[in-house]
């Protein structure tokens, strides 16, 4: 037992590596929100508008950053649920490196398919649909 | 008269300096970040499945589908609640972020002075343009 000092050394480990993935991606998605709000806000304008720049969210290389921010707010918001269960549950700074995989794991099974649905449409008018 | 002996009430000078009032500004904001943070879970999360997973994802939406949705005071109020409690979690989470980067006083001045104008203007027209909204513009 305890061979291991574990949490001493906190740079280079997970620990760095999900705060700085946290920081990175809440700051991308802040300001994705600010353009979202403001595209949003065209409806306001006239359907025309609005249709027009929702048009480029449909478009291949768009849908595909969708995937990535999709990817990148679904990272976030687990983590931030490990954050908060390492702060207020008495067990969470002990479970906090099998949280992290933990959330790792779902994030992948969430996004296998997330990323197929997202996709769908894309691939299909890609390369021909099937049906 | 054996009073005199007696050794008189003890007065411990306040100290010299006291520190400043204490703010619990920063201890609220943390509590803010976690609480807002696990809303955020079920709003977010639920508008990013239904936007582009759910029935064909972002294919099928144009200014009817939207004029559809806000004509539930549901979504309305759902599309309220995360403008304000993400745009909130966002700009104090930002704050921290150019209080930990910006070392010059006057940079972290400034870049929390555009930051916090920019919130308030997209908080504003966000709330504008779901109070305001007219499904039958144009
Ligand atoms: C979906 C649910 C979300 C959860 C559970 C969540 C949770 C958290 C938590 C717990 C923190 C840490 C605060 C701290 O360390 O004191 C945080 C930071 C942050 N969040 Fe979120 N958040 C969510 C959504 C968002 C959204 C939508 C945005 C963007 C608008 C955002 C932007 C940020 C930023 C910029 C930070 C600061 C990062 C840092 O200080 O390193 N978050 N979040």
């Amino acid at each position: 037992m305890a061979a291991m000092p574990a949490g001493t050394i906190y740079r280079g480990g997970e620990g760095m590596w999900t705060w700085v993935l946290h920081r990175i991606t809440g700051v991308g998605v802040f300001f994705f929100l600010l353009v979202h709000v403001l595209d949003t806000a065209l409806v306001r304008v006239s359907p025309a508008e609005y249709d027009a720049v929702i048009a480029t969210y449909k478009t291949p290389i768009i849908n595909l950053m969708e995937v990535g921010l999709v990817g990148a707010v679904l990272f976030h918001a687990l983590n931030g649920l490990r954050i908060i269960l390492v702060d207020f549950w008495a067990k969470g700074p002990r479970y906090q490196r099998q949280m992290t995989w933990a959330i790792g794991a779902v994030w992948v099974v969430l996004m296998v398919p997330g990323t197929f649905f997202m996709l769908k449409h894309t691939v299909e008018a890609m390369f021909g649909s099937a049906s | 008269m054996s009073t005199a002996s007696q050794p008189g009430p003890v007065s411990i000078p306040a100290p010299r300096s006291r520190t400043r009032q204490r703010s619990n500004y920063e201890l609220y904001s943390w509590l803010f970040m976690r609480v807002s943070g696990i809303v955020l879970v079920f709003l977010v999360l639920g508008h990013l499945f239904i936007m582009n997973i759910l029935d064909g994802g972002v294919q099928r939406i144009n200014f009817a589908f939207v004029a559809g949705r806000w004509s539930s005071p549901f979504w309305q109020v759902w599309d309220l609640m995360m403008l304000w409690l993400a745009m909130l979690h966002g700009t104090n989470g930002m704050r921290t972020i150019i209080n930990d980067y910006a070392e010059r006083d006057q940079t972290r001045f400034w870049l929390k002075m555009i930051l916090f104008v920019a919130a308030g203007f997209i908080i504003l027209l966000g709330t504008l343009v779901i109070f305001t909204f007219d499904p039958n513009i144009g």
